[in-house]
This record gives C-alpha cells, structure tokens and sequence, in this order.
C-alpha cells in the first residue's frame, strides 16, 4: 500500500512551484519590481519599500533571487520586519528561498525617495525632506518646511526627532496642525 | 600586538561606547523632562544601538570564536568593555545629559567623518551611514548647550556644573594610546592630533556662544576605558542590561 508514486495532487504542486525558480523568465524583473512595490513600509504604510528607494537591487544568483535592501536608519527597528515581508511577497509569488541581503553601502539617502513617494507622504500628513540631502542640511540652517495640509511654509520645528527616527516634529503657524517632517539625510 | 588585535579592540569600543550610551539614554524613557525630549533621546539610542549592532557584527567576525553580537553585549562583564568612561556617567539632571551627549558627539562626529575614508571597506561603509546620524545628533546636543548656557542663570548654572564635572573624562576621547595609532597607521583611525585639535576647536567654538568656560586640555583626566578600566558605574549599567539574557539564556524574544 505504500506507493512511490506520487499522486496527481503532488505533481500538481511540484509543476507548479519549480519553474518560479527553475525558469526566471516566467517572472520577469518588471514582475518582480511590480510585487516589491505592493510591500508597504510597516511604519509609513503608505510608501511602498521601492517607493522609499531601500530596495536596492534584484538579481537571480543561479536558483535563488536575491533582493539587496538597505535600512533607513542603522538603528531602524523596522528592517527585520521589512525584509521579512519582502521574503513572503516573494514566495506568495512561488519564488522558492528569495535570498534577502542587506546592504549598508551606499548609505541610504532621502534622495533616492521616488516622486510618487513623495506625494503619497503629503498626502499623508507628513512633509516629505526638502530638496537634496547635503552636509548643509544636516548640520545646518534650519530648511523651509511646507506644512503638508495647507501648504503654509510659516512652520516652526518643535523638536529634532518625531514619531520615529527618519522624522522630526513641526507645527504649522497658519492650520495650527503639528505635522511629521520626513528629515533629509 | 597585531594588526588583527589592534583591529577588533577598536572595533569593541566603537560598539561598547554606542552601546553604553544607547543604554543610558534609554534610561530616559517615562521619565525625560518633556515628551519631545524622551522622544529625542531615544531616537538617539536607537540609533547608537543600531550602529553598535553593525560594529559587533563586524567584530564578531574578526573574533571567530562563535559568539555573536548578542553575546558580545550580553556575556562579557565590566572589565571586558572599552567604552569610553564619559558615557557610562549618570544621567543626572538634563544638563548632564546633555554636556554627556555634547562632548560624546563631537567627538563620534570628527571620528566617523575620518573612518568614512578608512582603508577597510567595511568600517567606511558603516562609518558612511553612522556619520550621517552623528551629524544631526550632534546638531541637537549644540543647540541644546547653547539653549541652556546662554538661558536662565539656573540652566547656565546647571550646564556649566555639567561641564566642569564631566570635563574629567573628556581626555580619554583625545588620548590616543597604541591601539588608536596602530588603527591611524594602518589607514583606519584618525590622526590622533588632529582629532585632539577638532574636538577642541567644536568644543570651544560651542561653548563660547553658550557663555561656558572649558577645562583645561592639560587639566587632570580619567583614562582607562578603552583598557577596561571603569568607573564604579558601568558594573550598575551591565546588571540592568544583562540581567534577562543572563538569567534567560534560552529566551529569543522579550
């Protein structure tokens, strides 16, 4: 009674799942990016992980994908959590073992924040980082921050660090809302 | 003493004295003197710890004698660390914290912007994310001397106490001993004179918009830290910090 042979479920299954990993071509690069930009920032889930530009880059090393991501923060208590939802999106997809590599050069910038990402953190209430990450910015003169409701740039900072550590803590003068400020870095 | 070893004790104290602080700071949570300010805190330790991961990890390798970062943090007793003396001092009243957090930033500050360029690729790219974090910690802590030296005469009086009693373990950040002019040798470290002169230079610079006065650079310092030599403080800190892993080895979360 005990038989080898497998059943037409185990087939079914087997067939199903190897070419995801054994034919790359059936999901393409394009593909892949597609699904990468459906995982939502845990913290920010309204900004997809390329959105932020952490995703760094996808390659297929041979049966396994690899998937280079870089943390906000070095501190980021998120970066487990991110790339463990990343490693599921790619095996909801039948990508057997993606291979998740976190990557710490080059640092990670505000800059690589896509447009859309941008749009979609005003429309969230938090003002994404003004213009380009430079040591001025860093060290420096406070920046001209738009309040992300009314566009009022009468805003004053109320403390360095906000909610979480890629955000610093404003108020607009004119709505009177306090807003998150996505810091430049 | 080899390069190797000169290596991974610079490496352990990079990551100690991040850590000790990160835990100091994170002391402060419920109970810092207002909400941003606990927020500020410890968004800062947060980060400190995260730097430290990445330093322990580094060292851990170099060691390859099985124990992870974890372990590096959690298993190894007083006289094991080489963090600097500065940051295992008391929190104290808030001008402490922040005279602590001033004079440890500057100094973090001129260090990571010279191992941004280390021949080691992997210290130059954690160095390269830290700088970063370093930069707008150390904007804050400057804001904060200034805001407090140049306030009330009872928050000049408190920063400028701060200062004179931690100025005693300030040499230690400038006093370069062999590890620190092997690792400035093999194209790792700072020049140990100019890191000496900048974190004077921003030091002064600060102090003199905040109205304080400095100690003397040949005034009598505390040294030892980096050799595991420590004030009675760091023993209190580790019996906190470690108690859990220590009492739950099996434990993988808490």
């Amino acid at each position: 009674m005990h038989d080898h042979q497998p059943s037409s479920v185990d087939v079914l299954i087997a067939s199903d799942r190897v070419p995801a990993n054994a034919h790359p071509e059936r999901l393409t690069e394009a593909a892949i990016w597609d699904l990468l930009d459906r995982v939502k920032d845990p913290e920010v889930p309204v900004v997809s992980v390329v959105e932020l530009g952490i995703v760094r880059g996808l390659s297929w090393d041979g049966k396994h994908l690899q998937v280079d991501v870089t943390p906000t923060y070095s501190g980021c208590p998120a970066t487990e959590l991110i790339e463990e939802l990343i490693a599921e999106a790619m095996r909801a997809a039948g990508i057997r073992d993606p291979q998740i590599n976190r990557v710490l050069t080059p640092a990670w910038t505000t800059d690589w924040i896509t447009p859309e990402g941008r749009d979609k953190l005003r429309a969230f209430g938090i003002a994404p980082p003004q213009g380009s990450a430079s040591k001025m910015s860093l060290l420096g003169a406070d920046e001209i921050v738009a309040c992300p409701r009314c566009n009022s740039e009468h805003t004053e900072r109320l403390s360095e660090f906000g909610s979480t550590a890629c955000k610093a803590l404003y108020r607009c003068r004119d709505c009177l809302e306090p807003f998150d400020y996505f810091k430049c870095i | 003493m080899s390069d190797q070893h000169a290596l991974q004790e610079y490496l352990l104290r990079l990551a100690d004295s991040a850590m000790i602080l990160g835990q100091r700071l994170s002391e402060l949570v419920g109970k810092a003197p207002a909400l941003e300010e606990e927020l500020a805190s410890t968004n800062v330790a947060l980060d400190l710890i995260g730097q430290a991961r990445n330093w322990y990890e580094y060292a851990a390798e170099l060691l390859d004698d099985g124990r992870d970062a974890d372990q590096l943090v959690f298993l190894r007793d007083a006289h094991e660390y080489r963090n600097l003396l500065l940051v295992e001092q008391p929190n104290e009243d808030y001008a402490f914290t922040i005279a602590r957090q001033f004079f440890y930033d500057v100094w973090h500050y001129h260090t990571l912007t010279r191992l941004v360029d280390a021949s080691d690729d992997r210290i130059a790219g954690i160095a390269a994310k830290a700088v970063k974090e370093a930069t707008y910690h150390l904007r804050r802590s400057s804001e904060w001397v200034r805001r407090m030296g140049d306030g009330t005469d009872e928050s000049h009086r408190r920063i400028q106490d701060a200062f004179d009693v931690l100025w005693r373990f300030t040499g230690e950040l400038v006093t370069a001993d062999d590890i620190d002019q092997a690792m400035f040798k093999a194209g790792i470290g700072p020049d140990p004179e100019q890191l000496k002169q900048d974190w004077h230079n921003t030091v002064r610079e600060v102090a003199t918009q905040a109205t304080l006065t400095t100690g003397a650079e040949d005034a009598w310092m505390y040294l030892g830290g980096k050799r595991g030599e420590h004030t009675e403080h760091l023993g209190h800190i580790l019996a906190v910090m470690q108690f859990l892993p220590r009492a739950y080895p099996d434990a993988t979360t808490w």
